[in-house]
């Protein structure tokens, strides 16, 4: 059996990765992306603690985790939808219609 | 218990070498006339005239997201499904309760005629 | 039908947010088959729903029944009762300033109030769940719904970059929240807050792993509430999003994710106290600080309340910091009197709207007292209470705060505090002066819907009540102690 660090490691860089893609990206469907990512590492951890220390709880988050993601696409590519519609441009730099 | 895989390795094994073979064969068999315009998209003989990679309506956006939503809340129905003999009459008026709520945002959805392609 | 998974107390557990749900539904059904004139029966569709389910709560706060249930995932003690009946308040005051505001943004819709019961429903779930995957499930309710809601004018560009801004940085905030319950979870092999305290205090105090969860899980929490140095969404999605919207945002879910941190930090990370105190201590006064001091420059009324928010929720962090009595009580009692004076205010400013004025500006309140005397009385009070002047509710709030800091010795707080205060007295009364001093720039008068003249007439009458006398509304404020048990 792959012991359980391994998979731990491989969640904590995806999840950097996701962190570092939301940062350092301008494009908003890039930066979902990356929120995506950062979600799927936090289902790898669940699953692999799940699958460690024999409990089922940690599956059943997962199922919730994906559908919560699946809502919240849904919702992001709506809004994303409609900011083009009104503005032909998917550049966050560009949404500066309110001073910072 | 390793015994058991063996018909899924013969099985791999198998299903890599059928393509591998067949493509060796047929590149031993059939003729090489290698021609310019063999290269080029097929477009009914006449020459492409733009770009395949065209940019195409919102619209397959907005029934894309349907499709996202609609379909991984079946992930539900299979937890549910396997232990059905448990779970019981509980566990079905249960699932009624999900896919009743689920019908509501359909049927609301379908009249506010987001289904419809104009 | 009943088994070990399900028991009919359950269900009466969670019976207002059934009913609220059943009236969610009903309200986008019911849309469908109304005329345009006829649109503002859905604003009454959705204010039954909230009535109902406020009787319900209180026949289940008078019933002694069993608080916990659904396989001890949901407790429904008196803290989430207390709370809950803050956001229906709430809710059922923007309800009311809601139906005159969209039919002007011409957005006149009912799935505009299924959303905001839907967020209701999850801002109910997220003070009664006690378990991290109920707790997540309802925090994400309330949170894409809320979404939707910043971005519901749908061809304005300012709503839509609004709910851009709110939903990337939302969902990047749960994402890192989410990693924090992963560990916590693995840690303790259960996802019961109760169950994670007894695994927490078992193990050694300084150990990595926790501390990499509660660092994530805090930081995903301080997003929701706009702590420093997470807020920068804040003030965007306050300007963008409708008025009315702003309002909700400023208030229920803003409570609703301070009950959560309260159940979480209080019940869940209680172990680990001395390593997230120090943190929260350094974050609440950079918050106060730094929403005060920025709120100075603004020059439109709702970036400058955007701000002001921010500073409460820093001063709202006191009362976790110091995690007594007095501070639970404190955080209980100023989101009451917060509900009604922000509410109040905020009302104003939708009722600035016109056909051809959005109305968001400072200088467009000039002069106010000679146009609309009353509506600027109004605003001094609301002004006076969010500064904290004592015959109003403001006061009370911010006492029992200040006052819990300096109960567990955390003086330098409580001076930075005060100094704060003073700060935000500035800026508040730089719209008195534009509202009594300037003049008048044009001569149109408000109009105020019977909506808004409800809930003025309510958020007045308690913002006075409270700060007059307020026995009655500290006994009910202590009910949230529960939450030590």
């Amino acid at each position: 059996m792959v012991p359980l660090n391994y998979f731990l490691i491989l969640a904590a860089i995806l999840f950097s990765i996701g962190v570092i893609g939301f940062v350092m990206k301008r494009n908003v469907i890039t930066m979902f992306m990356s929120i995506e990512l950062m979600l799927n590492s936090v289902n790898l951890t669940f699953v692999a603690f799940s699958r460690y220390i024999q409990n089922l709880s940690g599956q059943i988050f997962v199922f919730f985790v994906m559908v919560i993601a699946a809502a919240e696409a849904a919702v992001g590519l709506a809004i994303i939808v409609a900011l083009y519609r009104n503005r032909e441009s998917l550049n966050v730099d560009e949404a500066d219609r309110m001073k910072l | 218990m390793p015994r058991n895989y063996i018909p899924i390795l013969i099985f791999i094994t198998l299903a890599f070498l059928f393509p591998i073979v067949t493509l060796a064969i047929l590149r031993w068999v059939r003729p090489s006339v290698p021609h310019k315009a063999k290269l080029s998209p097929y477009e009914c003989g006449v020459d492409p005239v733009y770009q395949p990679r065209e940019r195409y309506t919102v619209r397959y956006y907005i029934v894309a997201i349907l499709f996202v939503v609609f379909d991984v809340e079946t992930v539900f129905l299979f937890p549910w499904a396997i232990r059905y003999d448990v779970l019981g009459l509980f566990g079905l008026m249960e699932m009624l309760v999900f896919l009743g709520i689920l019908i509501v945002g359909f049927v609301w959805l379908w009249k506010q005629g987001a289904l419809e392609w104009v | 039908m009943f088994n070990q998974y399900f028991q009919p107390n359950d269900i009466l557990i969670i019976y207002p947010e059934l009913l609220l749900a059943l009236f969610a539904m009903g309200v986008m059904i019911i849309d469908l088959f109304l005329d345009r004139a006829w649109k503002v029966l859905n604003a009454f569709t959705a204010l039954v729903g909230i009535a109902y389910a406020a009787y319900a709560l209180y026949r289940l706060k008078s019933n002694a029944l069993n608080l916990s249930g659904y396989n001890h995932a949901i407790l429904n003690d008196s803290f989430a009762i207390y709370f809950q009946f803050v956001f229906l308040i709430a809710t059922a005051l923007v309800i009311l300033i809601s139906a005159r505001y969209l039919s002007i943004e011409g957005e006149n819709r009912g799935d505009y109030y299924a959303l905001i019961l839907l967020s209701l429903i999850g801002m109910n779930f997220m003070v009664m769940g006690i378990d991290l995957i109920t707790l997540y499930i309802a925090l994400e309710l309330m949170a894409v719904s809320e979404y939707i809601l910043v971005g519901y004018l749908r061809t304005n560009r300012q709503s839509n970059e609004a709910a851009m801004k709110f939903f990337l940085l939302g969902a990047f905030s749960s994402g890192i929240l989410l990693y924090g319950i992963s560990l916590l979870y693995g840690i303790s092999g259960s996802t019961d807050l109760r169950v994670i305290a007894q695994r927490l205090a078992e193990r050694p105090s300084h150990d990595p792993i926790a501390l990499v969860a509660v660092v994530t899980l805090t930081a995903g929490l301080l997003f929701k509430i706009g702590g420093v140095p997470f807020h920068q969404w804040l003030p965007d999605a306050y300007e963008g999003a409708p008025s009315t919207i702003t309002t909700f945002i400023s208030v229920a879910p803003k409570a609703a994710s301070f009950a959560l941190i309260l159940r979480i930090f209080i019940v869940g990370l209680k172990p680990l106290e001395t390593s997230w105190v120090p943190v929260l201590s350094v974050v609440c006064v950079l918050t106060m600080t730094l929403g005060n001091i920025t709120a100075i420059s603004q020059s439109n009324i709702k970036r400058l309340l955007a701000y002001s928010s921010i500073a409460h929720a820093g001063y709202l962090l006191l009362g976790l910091i110091a995690g007594n009595e007095y501070g639970i009580t404190g955080i209980a009692i100023y989101f009451l009197v917060y509900a009604f004076m922000n509410i109040g205010i905020w009302t104003l400013v939708v009722a600035m709207r016109r056909k051809d004025l959005i109305g968001d500006q400072i200088q467009d309140m000039a002069g106010m007292i000679y146009k609309n005397p009353g509506a600027a009385v109004l605003m001094l009070v609301f002004l006076l209470s969010l500064a904290g002047i004592p015959p109003t509710a403001g006061f009370i709030g911010k006492y029992y705060l200040f006052a819990s800091v300096i109960q567990t010795h955390h003086y330098v707080l409580a001076v930075i505090a005060v100094l704060n205060a003073a700060i935000s007295l500035y800026y508040y009364f730089r719209v008195v002066v534009v509202m009594f001093m300037s003049e008048k720039t044009d001569e149109e008068k408000m109009t105020l819907s019977p909506g808004v003249l409800t809930s003025l007439a309510v958020t007045l009458v308690f913002t006075l009540l409270i700060g007059i006398y307020p026995e009655p509304f500290i006994r009910f404020a202590q009910n949230s102690l529960s939450l030590f048990q």
